[in-house]
């Protein structure tokens, strides 16, 4: 079977476009191939920084004739219907169509249509260039003469030609003639741009690889990332030293080079003063070198990298790694002075004494001068939420709200908010935004700040994600929630929120953020009070004008929106942690569904997040003008994640007990009937009146359920769910008994009202606890 | 390919021996070898040469030294990489030869690089001027991991789509030199190519001025009276533009000013690089200014459009 070649060569492609391109192709050729009636045995992309390369395997030659029939209308039908069939059928006149007969239907017309198969030369050449006039780039551009005219051919860069060959191993392929913008395809490639300037003339994949190969073209990327990851291993290795690798870094260096050569350069030892991980960076943005350690070494660098070249140089590459050796330094020079520069105290100093004064800073430190610049800038945050200061301030307030929670000390929570965003300000963090955080944890650390309040510089952005390390720091806590609550009540008040796809502020990663150092530290925060508290205290000045949902009147519906948010995020988070989906809705439905704008904020220890009953002392509220009111509405507003947590802990635990499962049956059995009758209309009592009772069982239930009840409230109230579902489990037998020993729809209509109600009290009481119609089995 | 020069002038030895290299290179392909444009500019692209010239169908090649300011550059003399007084070197090719990167890598060769000896790269770089509304995709070329040129294909130039599309080839001519003299301070370059007494050095001629200008850029430049420059300069580009715009009514299809009217753009650019240096421009006004300075260059390159140069045609509006 025949096999198909197909080369793009242009002028150098973005690295970071290539696989992408090259996957691209391979898919839409083959589409268009299977569409249009071939089939092939196996397909294969190759890329280099000039050519996107396909190698197909068994085409067929031809497509396959193809005969169908086309049903018409009634032989009897209009003359304008049957002028729509011999349009839409390709006929000329209806005597070429045929007649057939159907007992019900009478005659009618078919046409019988046979497409014949077409040569597979024929469909190739009419596909690439509608593929290649579609193609997907994410940016593309015109050139040259052509460009002179609308609607001429885009390409990533300018397209130098196209090698398209088509034919069976046994015999000489032919060239597939097509031609686009002037583009002839044939049989002619270029190797190496310096080593092999000279037309190729290739006949298939088996002699094109090799020809290119000759020609210091190595094609297949990963072959390439190979060689430059052993020879820099070995270069390494050969000098005392080991390479830092780094997988991206790697993709994108064979995206640039055709014939990976490895050289190894150096800079002076100097320069080692400036943090690792800046030089990394910095090597790795400008120059795409690797770095590399003294064998052994886990955190200093050596003043030796590694680079790619493109060539193998005539004098070895002294000069080549000689000439990025000099780049290198002028870099290096470079970030020394952003470092050094980030240490000392800012020109415009007088400017800044307002906002000095106003965020308690020390402005003889450095750090604090450029946290005081970042507010006296006005940097915007956002539109609608203010400046980067504003932004400060409010997290500075909410941290030191939130700090007697986590255990943090307030003084250390309120200067780690205030220097938070500080290093914004810095020349290191403006080259290399990804080091903000990083950054900010090195110049308070040389400025003299307590190592906590350092880390939370750097932690408060923690956890980034799912696997991110979770802050563990009492003070990293306190900034890392009050960052993060900031943005999440923030951007809801302005109704800013994810929508579908799209989440442009990583909300959705701030909420699980939120969850994870909640639950991973076993904190008890009221989120209520943290909106509340935000909304009266905190919100911006104007905040009301921003969106119709900003408005005061709004608050509640926007909070239970909220809340619901962070609920699907504790799911998520559970559901990965193998928790049952059922029960921690069965938990969620078990509150109520509004707020209270008053709520409780407690804490125990951080650092536990143990499963033991939770302790008796709780620090009086943080929050201004809220009180503890801890108990009556502990278990149903389910704004603390962490007791939504242990309640679903609590609750599988007690489900995978016989008692469990029995009370689980029996109150689903009590629920059901009573939801059927309510459905009807049936009276149910509004109290249950034990002198209704007839049977023994009765009296038992009642007795069992107002001590069940009064238990559970009891050890809810204490938040002990392990000994609420103890006080509910010896419901199981008089349920049991109920059930097996009473009709609940008696003849007396009193009786049955009383013994529904009686019903009704099994639901209250175990609705304390979970909604168990919510439970599965 | 290229003339011959005394030894002195090779570009190894000497900076002004390379621009002559560069030139005899380009006027060999049959460039125009224009002298630079007597205004203050960011770059070589402002040269109404790049900017002007890239719109309109006409062929259009052209090749000049263009001295660049950027006044944030300035490092007062100490930085042995960083000027706010530089040269680059423009060629602007429309539309764009197929062979323009062997073109480019021949210019390399003529001033001795050689291609098997150094490492000589295209990486990605998509060239973007707010201030000009333009873009365009290409490369910074790399020889031995130092960006040495800018490689762009224009796609848009003044907001307008360029028809054809023009090749720009931007030389950091103090960098180039220093990579073929092997210097590492920017003021040792030898600028004549003689030695001894003859040498004459970069720092001779420019330390002072930087120094001077650094003074100026960061201390001293009058904010005030830059303002106001700026404000003069917009309303007189607007000025000129209106006054020298096609009329029907006076039987004049075409426009009659526009050169003038980009001097004041070019000029309010420059006076808004000032203004930034001096650290007078907030971050939301930064915005603001660019697209003032962006707004000018469009009309400009939409009044080219309706000139002789720009292509217009007589008999197209003629009937």
């Amino acid at each position: 079977m025949p096999d198909l070649l197909l080369e793009l060569r242009s002028e150098e492609i973005p690295a970071r476009m290539q696989r992408k391109a090259a996957g691209d192709l391979k898919k839409m050729v083959t589409d268009g191939l299977v569409e249009a009636g071939l089939t092939y045995e196996a397909a294969v992309e190759y890329w280099t920084p000039r050519r996107l390369t396909l190698d197909i395997r068994g085409l067929n030659a031809r497509s396959k004739d193809v005969h169908e029939e086309k049903k018409g209308p009634s032989t009897k039908a209009p003359e304008q219907a049957i002028a729509g069939f011999l349009r839409s059928a390709g006929l000329t006149d209806i005597s070429q169509a045929h007649i057939h007969s159907d007992p019900k239907k009478g005659d009618f017309y078919v046409a019988h249509i046979s497409k014949p198969g077409r040569a597979a030369e024929e469909i190739i050449a009419e596909l690439i260039p509608g593929i290649i006039r579609t193609f997907p780039w994410p940016k593309s551009m015109r050139w040259g003469k052509a460009s002179a005219k609308p609607g001429s051919l885009r390409w990533v860069r300018p397209l130098q030609s196209i090698v398209c060959t088509f034919g069976p191993e046994t015999e000489e392929p032919v060239v597939v003639d097509f031609e686009i913008d002037g583009i002839r395809a044939g049989n002619v490639t270029y190797g190496h741009r310096f080593h092999a300037p000279g037309a190729i003339t290739v006949r298939r994949f088996e002699d094109y690889i090799a020809k290119l190969e000759a020609a210091k073209v190595v094609l297949d990327a990963d072959r390439r990332k190979q060689i430059i990851l052993s020879d820099a291993r070995n270069l390494a290795f050969a000098n005392g030293l080991e390479l830092v690798e780094d997988d991206l870094l790697l993709e994108e260096v064979s995206g640039l080079v055709e014939w990976p050569v490895v050289l190894m350069g150096e800079f002076e030892q100097d320069f080692l003063a400036i943090p690792a991980e800046v030089i990394r960076l910095t090597i790795r943005a400008n120059q795409k070198c690797f770095v590399t350690r003294v064998q052994g070494e886990t955190e200093n660098l050596s003043n030796r990298f590694i680079l790619t070249a493109n060539i193998e140089a005539k004098d070895g590459g002294k000069e080549i790694a000689h000439g990025n050796g000099k780049v290198v330094r002028a870099r290096l020079s470079d970030a020394l002075y952003f470092w050094t520069t980030d240490q000392h105290d800012l020109p415009d100093l007088d400017q800044l004494t307002d906002s000095g004064k106003k965020f308690g800073l020390d402005m003889a430190k450095p750090l604090d001068q450029r946290m005081a610049r970042l507010d006296h800038l006005g940097v915007t945050f956002h539109a609608k939420l203010g400046t980067q200061g504003a932004r400060v301030e409010r997290i500075k307030r909410l941290a030191r709200e939130i700090a007697p929670i986590v255990g943090a000390d307030r003084a250390l929570a309120e200067r780690a908010a205030v220097l938070a965003k500080a290093d914004l300000q810095t020349e290191v963090v403006g080259e290399f935004p990804e080091l903000q955080g990083a950054m900010g944890r090195k110049y308070a650390l040389l400025q003299g700040e307590h190592p906590s309040v350092a880390a939370a510089l750097e932690e408060h952005y923690k956890p980034q994600g799912p696997s991110d390390r979770v802050p563990t720091d009492p003070v990293s806590v306190a900034v890392a929630l009050a960052d993060k609550l900031d943005t999440l009540v923030g951007f809801w008040a302005i109704d800013e929120k994810p929508t579908g796809s799209k989440d442009p502020y990583a909300l959705r990663r701030a909420a699980l953020g939120v969850v994870r150092t909640l639950i991973e530290n076993g904190v008890r925060l009221g989120l209520g009070p943290i909106f509340s508290f935000w909304e009266t205290s905190l919100a911006p000045e104007n905040i009301e004008a921003a969106t119709p949902l900003s408005k005061t009147d709004m608050r509640p519906a926007r909070n239970v929106d909220l809340l619901s948010f962070f609920h699907d995020r504790l799911k998520v988070y559970l559901r990965d942690q193998g928790a049952r989906h059922d029960l921690i809705d069965a938990v969620l439905a078990s509150g109520a569904p509004s707020l209270p704008l008053a709520g409780r904020v407690s804490a125990e220890p951080t650092g536990g997040g143990g499963d033991e009953a939770l302790g008796s002392a709780r620090p009086p509220s943080a929050l201004p003008g809220i009180s503890p009111a801890r108990g009556e509405m502990g278990s149903s507003s389910n704004d603390d994640l962490l007791q939504i947590v242990r309640r679903v802990e609590a609750l599988g635990s007690f489900l995978d007990t016989e008692d469990g499962k029995n009370l689980l049956a029996g109150t689903k059995r009590g629920a059901n009937i009573l939801a059927a009758e309510e459905k009807k209309g049936t009276r149910v009592a509004d109290a249950v009146d034990p002198a209704l009772f007839r049977e023994e069982a009765e009296h038992k239930l009642f007795a069992a359920v107002n001590h069940a009840e009064s238990q559970a409230a009891q050890a809810i109230q204490n938040e002990d769910f392990s000994a609420a579902m103890l006080a509910l489990s010896v419901l199981r037998e008089p349920v049991d008994s109920f059930f097996e020993g009473v009709l609940v729809n008696d003849e007396d209509e009193a009786v049955r009202a009383n013994r529904l109600a009686l019903l009704s009290r099994i639901r209250a009481a175990t609705d304390k606890v979970a909604d168990f119609s919510k439970i599965a089995g | 390919m290229t003339a011959s020069l005394p030894a002195h002038m090779h570009p190894s030895r000497s900076f002004q021996g390379l621009i002559l290299t560069l030139h005899n290179y380009w006027a060999e392909y049959g460039c125009v070898v224009l002298q630079p444009y007597d205004m203050e500019v960011g770059a070589g692209t402002f040269h109404p040469a790049t900017t002007l010239r890239a719109l309109g169908p006409k062929k259009w090649n052209a090749a000049y030294v263009q001295p660049s300011r950027r006044p944030k550059d300035g490092r007062y003399g100490e930085n042995p990489n960083r000027l706010q007084h530089y040269y680059q070197y423009q060629v602007i090719l429309k539309p764009n030869p197929s062979n323009l990167q062997e073109l480019y890598l021949g210019s390399l060769a003529a001033i001795g690089i050689d291609p098997l000896l150094h490492d000589i790269r295209f990486v990605e770089d998509d060239w973007e001027s707010p201030t000009l509304g333009a873009w365009g995709l290409g490369w910074e070329c790399w020889c031995d991991g130092m960006e040495v040129s800018q490689f762009t294909y224009f796609q848009q130039v003044c907001g307008i789509e360029c028809a054809p599309v023009a090749g720009e080839l931007t030389y950091g001519l103090e960098r180039l030199a220093m990579y073929v003299q092997g210097v590492d301070n920017v003021y040792d370059l030898n600028f004549n190519g003689r030695e001894g007494d003859d040498k004459v050095t970069y720092g001779e001629v420019f330390l002072q001025a930087e120094q001077e200008y650094s003074r100026f850029n960061f201390e001293h430049a009058n904010t005030a009276v830059l303002l106001r420059h700026f404000e003069d300069a917009e309303a007189e580009c607007k000025a000129l533009l209106d006054a020298g715009a096609p009329s029907s009514k006076d039987n004049q299809p075409l426009h009659k000013m526009v050169f003038p009217a980009y001097d004041q753009c070019i000029k309010a650019s420059h006076v808004f690089n000032l203004l930034d240096a001096r650290g007078v421009i907030s971050v939301t006004e930064r915005q603001s200014y660019i697209l003032r300075v962006r707004n000018l260059a469009k009309a400009c390159g939409e009044a080219f459009l309706q000139t002789d140069a720009g292509g217009f045609q007589l008999n197209d509006k003629a009937a």
